[in-house]
């Protein structure tokens, strides 16, 4: 693999957080709220992501975990609030300096977002074509490298989206993250729907991911055994439509094991898995 | 608005003893305690004048979501050309694969005009003035309006199916979670496809549905190839031509932009798809139907 054969508009392997900024914060949530028309999902969320940190939002379906990580990546605007990378508010970035900083995201979609029209090689190399002008022979090893990181042999780069099950879509959509060398990685659901041994798979792949390079990650799940697994600190979210007037929709942040020792309901029963008094809705 | 009634007020004081027994448990109702029943909001009921408000302002609103969208493609066209490969691949689908279709339908049409013109013609016995009346009307009018009718049904349906498909499954999210512009990447080369190519569909329309009506009028009917040529480059001018093809340019862009629109802005799931793709077909037909008649006015 010889880096000489590259010249690249953006270089996507520098590093831009250094050692001096870990623990400073990266990716800030200042009073955001959105809404879809007149549905509101998120009223008033202030959160702050630190660099170096791997922090689980777990919380109910529909509480607006998803729609957090993706106001992060500044995929969604806040109807009010602001969103800050670096302590600097999105939105005053030009276009081109949100498109040049959005690299420095990762982003695991659920449904892993393969382009259906493109194969595992075209898939992986997305980002680095459109980013980067290097050398074919460079993106291939790049590609060939990024699928063996995920555990996928160079021979799937030849196969199309439909051809792969739900566990190798997934791990084709890390390569495909992982190709741009992304200082921040946002999973969404990276395990909903895999087998017991593809979550560990999975949660082994972000452990390594993590140990090879000091990415910040951000991780949406309802899988306790990720939580225990890979989480640094912890943050649950709560459906809007339960809280009381004027409570916070982030009921808890903490660690992993504050998380599995609160003695608040909400968020033992979460991560129990116990519905207790919520059986009462259903038996209507 | 969540409104309730209150059941106080129903007491029963009818005949209870000309009625059932068990007729009369169930009618026996007094309540003294003013017990709300919420009941589900039920929406008053809309009159004509805001059927006709709530339309406008629908129709208002999409139409101004259609100018912006198509305003921020043509800023990123401005800043430059998306990758050659993404441009050719949409080319071919949208130009090349389109040619069988085009061929047929231009080619049944010359042919269906010179049956149905003959007879009329043949009444006043000015057959061989049937060429002139056919290759006008393809030429300017159902040349450009049936390739753009047959872009709009096969490429247009399509792209709102393949774009909806593309934003239901987050694959829009994901091109710009890795630095493209999903405008510049989808949006940009779909119109440059459609705006480019349909003249060239429509002149093969033009030129197929010439073809046809001249074989039928000549050869199946008996009219003279001389006179029927003689007369149609008398009437039909090089501006009729012309006209024809920068008309399906306006169709083209129109085609492009509504399917590429219905798409990003299609619902969830398999049927906000479905509906994406019904639109876009509905919408460009009647945007066709439109332009022809503005433009039609504004070129004669």
């Amino acid at each position: 693999m010889s880096q000489n054969s590259t010249t690249s508009q953006h270089e996507p392997f520098d590093h831009p957080f250094t050692g001096d900024e870990f623990g400073q914060p990266i990716i800030r949530l200042d009073g955001v709220s959105k809404q879809f028309g007149d549905h509101e999902v998120l009223r008033d969320i202030s959160l702050t992501i630190r660099a170096g940190d791997t922090v689980c939002l777990i919380g109910e379906s529909g509480c607006g975990k998803s729609v957090t990580m993706k106001l992060m990546a500044s995929l969604l605007k806040p109807t009010s609030g602001h969103v800050l990378w670096d302590e600097v508010p999105v939105e005053q970035r030009t276009d081109e300096e949100l498109v040049r900083d959005r690299l420095r995201f990762g982003y695991l979609f659920q449904g892993a977002a393969l382009f259906d029209s493109m194969n595992v090689f075209e898939n992986v190399a997305f980002g680095l074509r459109q980013n980067t002008k290097m050398s074919e022979p460079y993106m291939r090893d790049i590609v060939a490298q990024r699928l063996m990181d995920v555990g996928l042999t160079p021979a799937t780069a030849s196969k199309m989206p439909s051809e792969l099950s739900g566990g190798m879509k997934k791990r084709v959509g890390l390569a495909r993250t992982l190709a741009l060398m992304p200082d921040i990685i946002l999973y969404d659901e990276p395990t909903t729907g895999l087998d017991p041994i593809m979550i560990d798979v999975i949660n082994n792949l972000i452990l390594k991911t993590r140990k090879r390079r000091p990415v910040t990650s951000v991780i949406v799940t309802h899988e306790m055994t990720t939580v225990r697994k890979v989480a640094d600190h912890v943050v649950m979210f709560y459906p809007l439509s339960r809280l009381q007037p004027g409570e916070s929709q982030i009921v808890f942040e903490g660690t992993p094991d504050e998380a599995f020792e609160s003695s608040d309901p909400r968020v033992w029963q979460f991560v129990y898995g116990e519905a207790g008094e919520r059986m009462q809705e259903f038996a209507a | 608005m969540n409104r309730n009634c209150y059941r106080s007020d129903l007491t029963f004081f009818g005949s209870l003893r000309t009625i059932r027994a068990d007729v009369r448990d169930v009618c026996l109702v007094r309540i003294t305690d003013r017990e709300v029943m919420p009941t589900a909001t039920v929406p008053p009921r809309a009159s004509i004048v805001h059927v006709i408000g709530q339309s406008t302002i629908g129709f208002v609103t999409t139409v101004g979501d259609l100018v912006l969208f198509t305003l921020d493609m043509l800023r990123w066209l401005m800043r430059g050309l998306p990758r050659r490969s993404v441009v050719l691949q949409n080319m071919y689908e949208v130009g090349v694969r389109s040619i069988p279709v085009v061929l047929i339908t231009g080619l049944f049409i010359g042919m269906v005009l010179a049956i149905q013109g003959y007879a009329q013609f043949a009444l006043l016995q000015m057959e061989t003035r049937l060429g002139a009346v056919i290759n006008m009307a393809l030429v300017a009018e159902l040349g450009p309006t049936l390739a753009a009718t047959m872009l709009a049904g096969r490429v247009g349906s399509a792209m709102a199916a393949e774009l909806g498909t593309m934003r239901v499954t987050e694959q829009i999210d994901a091109l710009r979670a890795l630095g493209a512009n999903p405008i510049q990447y989808l949006v940009v080369p779909r119109f440059l496809a459609c705006f480019l190519l349909i003249p060239m569909l429509t002149a093969i329309a033009d030129g197929i549905g010439v073809i046809g009506g001249w074989l039928l009028s000549t050869q199946s009917l008996g009219i003279d190839s001389t006179y029927y040529w003689h007369h149609s480059t008398a009437y039909v001018t090089a501006w009729d031509v012309w006209t024809g093809l920068l008309k399906s340019m306006f169709f083209g862009a129109a085609i492009s932009m509504i399917a590429c629109y219905q798409g990003f802005h299609c619902g969830s799931g398999a049927e906000g798809v479905g509906r994406a793709a019904t639109s876009a077909f509905v919408l460009s037909f009647v945007a066709i139907l439109v332009l022809d008649f503005f433009l039609g006015m504004f070129l004669n």
